[in-house]
């Protein structure tokens, strides 16, 4: 869960609820501190509450109850345009009537920097994003590409410590998104900004991010680094909202310090790594990943408790194989294998037995 | 510009209408064209429901009398006339008929006589002040005034002059925003005889010194462009006086109980009638005339005052006005040519207006926006 | 309208023209299509089918259009100058005024009297005189009495010689006998030629085309015998034969051939002369010295004093052009003299005063419908849909309404006995006795036309104003502007294309607005539209009305114009 040790926060939000119709919350109970510099993505489905969170922060929502600091200071009573926060918008919100150059111009204006320094700033912004070039151009005549980049750029120029991105690279297609993501992370790094950022795409807040929040139902439901967030889910939704995954459901039996063993439904046993069960005869569900299935026997342990499977259809996707088995009655278990030459193709209808350390099936709540 | 699209379509559809309905001139039908309201509705019962009654003909009705002149002319232009008869007053009778937009009538020929033997001709007089016109009503433009409005100690005025007494009758006043009457009023309270008002309005000092006058109460005076104004503003205490067509004070004080009183004084006889559009083909020209012929006689012109208070244009017609249709009152002292309200009259001089109007008109706008 | 504004920044698509400039670009050898033939041909016959399709789709538009727009404006602009009429009545007249010398304080010739004798008498015949003296009356009181009565007088002089004729002879009174003298019998040569020129006079007169048939010619002899009384005489048959339709050949002629017939006899030799009736004409010679000479300016002078001002002349030359600039100097308060444009009496001038007024006052309704739309509008674009329906019903419900009904109904609001003063005076806000003046005079026209063009100035802007995401206001903020600085600097310049469109939209209604300022505006609020009317429909002077309508749409074309330079037009944007 958050921590909620802020000796070092930058950012921190305390016991923030918020709700719009008086009735229900759309945040509940919010406890995150950041760090000067962190690069936090907060991810989640939509309506999970973190574009809530992000607009909390900007000044655009008032929190309902619970403070939100920066720098130790309490910011709930500064108007957006005080908070000195940096913010790249989904569409980009470029000034469609202004010049590029006009658009960065237009927060150092309001903060009365003279026009020589102006001048500079924005030189050194556009040519950080390598687009020194079209300071004269409006904004519809750049691409999407070219647009996201002077959006951060603008977002940059004042040189806020603290820059909000709320799902910038969403209009992007794949190619350029996976470019930007790199490049936004660099100059993050590079500046030493602290960055949240907002996506619902879980490959972006992986690859970016120094720790991801995971948001559902108005609560952050785990906060890490993007390993450990993927290896050690610390419950179903994360499981299944981070990466591919198997699940199956059965009833703990036996549980033996980090191991546990688990009776699925169709009466099978499987050894599992308990994270969210604490005692014999609980529900669980079972989350294995599918590259860490092993259906070569010579690689389990010898007294591994594997299952019986039958392959129902092999993808040759270039760099892996993804075959689909049958296993304790479900005909959606996905098993990855790294296409290596002496890796062994799968055919459909051959039977075989699955199995895996039981540190990577992880027992968590039914 | 979907609004203009829309406003173009609609237009469209307005124009596919109405040249569907225009040529479907029926072998039975009579369009007649007039002024609407409480005229059109006397007409309809002294004239237009006998004439169905006896001859089986559909009367048609159009109230578009105020814009007859131009819409004639525009007729005209397009060579298509609609319309069959049209009740104009006689100003714009002698436009028409100048403009050749009228059909000149022999009176002798196409009206009927009347019942004693005397000629159409005689019978109308001096009424018939154009070729192509057909008197029907003698109407006049004359004041009213609201004695409970009038400053305590005040005399009830008896002289169109009050109108210009500002100081023995302040308040607003209500006139007609043109020139004809007021122009000829404002002379004779300045002094002008009135054999001499036309002579003195026709040369450049005697229009200055009608304006002259007319501008010592400018700031006084509402003008109203329609007759149904002046008895809506009295009757809201909006002025204390005004000028409209006696009809129109009629029905305010008789029908609608107001507490006007009528100030006959140098009220302005003016004549309004029928004409006969110029170019008719010929069966609907012999509708048209059998109805005028109809219409015209001396006992439907009386008819027309049991409904509303105008003089009939007949001389013959006279004797034989009766009693209001719905209020059962005598009509004879309600009407402008009765000789307790005759005293002092004008008659609208047609000729000099029809050379006049025009020049005067653009001097008294001019002087109206200054 | 947004592809207006899409069209310079999007970049252009491919259209079919693409293809066609591609093939043409290739120089190497034309290329063929799979049957052979080349492909441009090819290209260019796809294309022209498809052209085709486009035009048949537009057709009905665009000939719609043309009947109810572009044809009657182009005759309103050519009302405004188109003045035939004068020489259409008075041709020869027309023609004769044209050597006079009007400089001169001298009237006209005799000649030019003669000519308007014989003109005016066919005019009158054909009744259409007192046209002419409603045309001339806009230009000099007076013209149309004395035209109309002229017109009825002219019959006299005729009758006097007709009297003093028969005396010598009865024979001069009957149709048949003048018949076969002018006609000259059977088998006489004809004068065609005057024949032709007095049915294309006659044609012009009754604005019809007459076929040049050989209704009537005169003999040439006694055409060259008796010029003055051939033209008189042909006038008069040809119109009963070509526009009455009646047998000529024993009709009495009009009166005015018997002045022309003792004008022609004072010289004429007829000894020669040996056609029909050619004993009538010889007795006739030898007492003609009986006859006095006709003399048509003490004629017309006997109708009317105004004949013999020279001023009535001058007028009437001054305005025999068959285009004018007469209409236009006076739309602009200017008249057209026989010594060229002047100014008109200060006391007449109220066009330009109009003018301006409506201009002035179109802008103060302008710019009042900006300021009382542009929070409606930002109201109506930023509220859920649910309540920005209905608050658009409220917005709409004028244009449900006629719109005599809300102009009375705010004359029942503004008047001094009217809802708003009592509702103040009840407040104790006005005395009783100094109640506002809001009617009838400008700012009447100024209320109640703000309220009926209000629509057409929110409509636009809402609609410019929900394309604007609500995110570059928050972009602003959080780049550190202030609410009004981000109002000002980010969404206002945004919003400027809904106000330019509903500006425009506003501005053109309000110029042409007439119904409202007729009812509310008293004296000081009406516009030129007004006057436009009364031009229209009471003094039918509807060349002046078309030259005022004209210069308004002028107007508003170099405003458009000018907006278009100042703003853009691309600037505009209904949605």
């Amino acid at each position: 869960m958050a921590d909620t040790d802020n000796s070092d926060a930058f950012v921190a939000f305390e016991r923030v609820q918020k709700s719009y119709d008086g009735e229900s919350l759309v945040v509940k109970d919010l406890n995150l501190t950041m760090p000067k510099g962190e690069f936090l993505t907060m991810l989640g489905p939509s309506g999970s509450g973190k574009t809530t969170c992000l607009m909390m922060l900007a000044g655009f929502e008032s929190a309902t109850h619970g403070e939100i600091k920066i720098d130790g200071v309490s910011i709930n009573n500064i108007p957006p345009h005080k908070r000195g926060i940096g913010m790249v918008f989904q569409n980009y919100a470029l000034f469609p009537h202004m010049t590029i150059a006009e658009n960065l111009s237009f927060p150092l204006e309001v903060r009365k920097i003279g026009k020589s320094d102006r001048e500079k700033k924005i030189k050194r912004a556009l040519d950080m994003v390598e687009m020194g070039d079209f300071g004269g151009r409006r904004p519809a005549q750049l691409s999407g590409g070219q647009q996201q980049r002077v959006a951060l750029a603008r977002a940059l120029v004042f040189e806020p410590e603290l820059v909000l991105m709320d799902e910038p690279l969403g209009a992007l297609d794949k190619q350029l998104r996976e470019k930007m993501q790199f490049e936004i992370t660099d100059l993050a790094h590079n500046l030493g900004i602290t960055t949240v950022y907002v996506t619902h795409d879980q490959t972006e807040a992986l690859t970016m991010s120094d720790r991801v929040a995971v948001f559902d139902d108005g609560r952050i439901q785990q906060i890490d680094p993007p390993d450990v967030l993927y290896e050690s889910p610390q419950n179903s939704f994360v499981a299944q909202f981070i990466g591919e995954n198997n699940t199956m459901q059965g009833t703990v039996k036996q549980i033996q310090g980090k191991q546990c063993l688990v009776e699925l439904d169709n009466g099978e046993e499987i050894d599992a790594a308990p994270v969210n069960v604490n005692k014999v005869g609980e529900r669980t569900t079972i989350s294995i990943r599918p590259e860490r299935v092993e259906f070569n026997k010579e690689r389990l342990h010898a007294d591994a408790h594997t299952l019986k499977a039958e392959v129902l259809e092999f993808i040759y996707m270039g760099d892996i194989f993804r075959t689909r088995l049958r296993v304790a009655g479900k005909e959606d278990f996905i098993i990855k294998t790294r296409n290596a030459p002496d890796q062994r193709r799968l055919k459909p209808g051959e039977q075989i037995e699955i199995g895996w350390m039981p540190e990577d099936a992880r027992a968590l709540d039914a | 510009m979907k609004f203009t699209k829309t406003l173009m379509a609609t237009t469209a559809l307005t124009m596919v209408a109405a040249a569907a309905g225009a040529d479907d001139h029926m072998a039975d039908e009579l369009t007649i064209v007039s002024w609407g309201g409480a005229y059109s509705n006397s007409q309809q019962k002294a004239y237009h429901d006998p004439y169905m009654e006896k001859t089986g003909i559909n009367i048609i009705n159009d109230e578009s009398s105020p814009e007859a002149v131009a819409k004639l002319r525009a007729m005209n232009e397009a060579d298509n006339i609609t319309w069959d008869v049209v009740d104009v007053v006689a100003a714009d009778a002698i436009r028409l008929c100048d403009e050749g937009l009228a059909m000149e009538i022999d009176p002798d020929e196409h009206l009927a006589d009347a019942p004693d033997g005397t000629s159409a001709e005689d019978d109308f007089g001096d009424l018939l002040v154009s070729d192509c016109f057909i008197p029907q009503i003698v109407y006049s433009t004359t004041a009213a005034y609201r004695p409970d409005l009038l400053p305590d100690g005040a005399p009830e005025p008896t002289s169109i002059c009050a109108m210009f007494d500002t100081e023995t009758y302040p308040g607003k006043r209500t006139l007609e925003k043109r020139p004809i009457n007021n122009m000829e009023w404002a002379l004779i309270c300045d002094g002008v005889a009135k054999d001499d008002v036309y002579d003195v309005l026709a040369t450049e000092e005697g229009q200055d010194q009608a304006l002259a006058k007319l501008d010592t109460i400018k700031d006084d005076v509402i003008w109203w462009g329609a007759a149904a104004e002046p008895p809506q503003f009295l009757a809201d205490g909006e002025v204390i006086m005004g000028t409209s067509y006696n009809g129109r004070w009629f029905s305010a004080i008789e029908e609608q109980d107001q507490p006007f009183e009528m100030l006959w004084d140098a009220q302005v006889f003016d004549l309004d009638g029928w004409i006969i559009p110029e170019g008719l083909p010929e069966d609907r020209l012999n509708r048209a005339l059998d109805f005028i012929m109809f219409a015209t006689d001396t006992q439907r012109l009386a008819d027309q005052a049991a409904y509303i208070s105008y003089g009939p244009a007949r001389e013959s017609s006279a004797p034989l006005v009766g009693k209001h249709a719905e209020l059962g009152i005598e009509m004879g002292p309600h009407m402008p040519t009765a000789p307790e309200n005759s005293e002092n009259i004008f008659v609208y001089n047609y000729g000099f207006w029809a050379d006049y109007r025009d020049d005067i008109d653009a001097k008294f706008q001019a002087w109206l926006a200054q | 309208m947004s592809d207006v504004t899409d069209a310079t920044t999007a970049k252009r698509g491919p259209t079919p023209d693409d293809g066609l400039r591609i093939a043409d670009s290739k120089d190497s050898g034309p290329v063929l299509s799979a049957d052979g033939t080349p492909l441009k041909k090819s290209l260019r016959r796809a294309l022209r089918m498809e052209k085709l399709r486009a035009l048949a789709l537009i057709a009905p538009l665009l000939i719609f259009v043309m009947i109810s727009f572009i044809i009657p404006i182009g005759e309103m602009l050519f009302r405004s100058v188109e003045n035939q009429i004068v020489e259409d009545t008075i041709p020869d007249a027309v023609r004769e005024l044209r050597q006079w010398d009007r400089d001169e304080d001298e009237l006209p010739p005799e000649a030019v009297f003669e000519a308007m004798y014989h003109d005016l008498f066919t005019a009158s015949e054909a009744k259409k005189h007192t046209r002419l003296g409603s045309r001339l009356n806009y230009e000099e009181s007076g013209m149309s009495s004395l035209f109309r009565q002229s017109g009825r007088a002219l019959d006299d002089l005729g009758d006097d010689y007709l009297d003093a004729l028969e005396e010598i002879d009865p024979d001069w009174e009957e149709g048949t006998v003048w018949y076969e003298m002018m006609s000259g019998g059977e088998g006489a040569e004809r004068d065609t030629e005057l024949s032709s020129r007095v049915v294309g006079q006659i044609s012009n007169l009754e604005e019809t085309f007459l076929p040049d048939t050989d209704a009537f010619a005169p003999s040439q002899a006694i055409s060259e015998l008796l010029p003055r009384t051939a033209e008189a005489y042909t006038r008069f048959a040809v119109f009963e034969a070509l526009v009455d339709e009646r047998d000529i050949t024993d009709r009495d002629p009009w009166e005015n051939v018997y002045p022309a017939l003792i004008a022609d006899m004072k010289s004429a030799d007829v000894s020669g002369y040996d056609g029909p009736h050619a004993d009538m004409l010889r007795e006739l010679k030898s007492n003609i010295d009986d006859f006095e000479a006709p003399n048509y300016k003490a004629a017309f002078a006997a109708i009317d004093e105004d004949w013999a001002a020279h001023e009535t002349w001058a007028t009437i030359k001054a305005h025999s052009v068959r285009y004018t600039n007469g209409y236009f100097l006076n739309a602009i308060d200017m008249k057209r003299t026989p010594d060229g444009a002047v100014s008109q009496p200060e006391d007449r001038q109220i066009l330009v005063k109009l003018f301006q007024r409506t201009l002035k006052m179109s802008l103060i309704i302008t710019g009042s419908c900006i300021l009382l739309g542009y929070p409606v509008a930002w109201i109506l674009a930023n509220l859920p849909t649910g309540k920005a329906n209905l608050l658009m019903i409220l917005v709409l419900l004028p244009f449900w309404t006629s719109l005599l009904v809300r102009t009375s109904a705010w004359k029942v609001m503004l008047q001094q006995q009217g809802v708003i003063n009592d509702t103040l005076v009840w407040l104790g806000l006005v005395g009783d006795d100094s109640r506002l003046i809001m009617m009838n005079n400008a700012t009447g026209t100024i209320i109640a036309m703000t309220h009926i063009l209000l629509p057409f100035m929110i409509l636009p802007m809402y609609s410019v104003m929900q394309t604007i995401n609500p995110s570059y206001l928050r972009a602003a903020k959080s780049l550190g502007a202030t609410n009004w600085t981000a109002f000002w600097r980010v969404y206002f310049p945004q919003s400027i294309p809904g106000i330019g469109a509903g500006s425009i939209l506003v501005f053109i209604l309000a110029i042409g607005y007439y119904i409202t300022p007729e009812i509310v505006g008293g004296t000081d609020g009406v516009f030129i539209s007004n006057r436009i009317a009364y031009h229209i429909s009471s003094s039918l002077n509807w060349g002046l009305a078309a030259a005022l309508g004209s210069i308004l749409l002028a107007v508003v074309l170099i405003l458009y114009w000018a907006y278009d330079r100042i703003v853009g037009i691309d600037n505009v944007k209904l949605g």
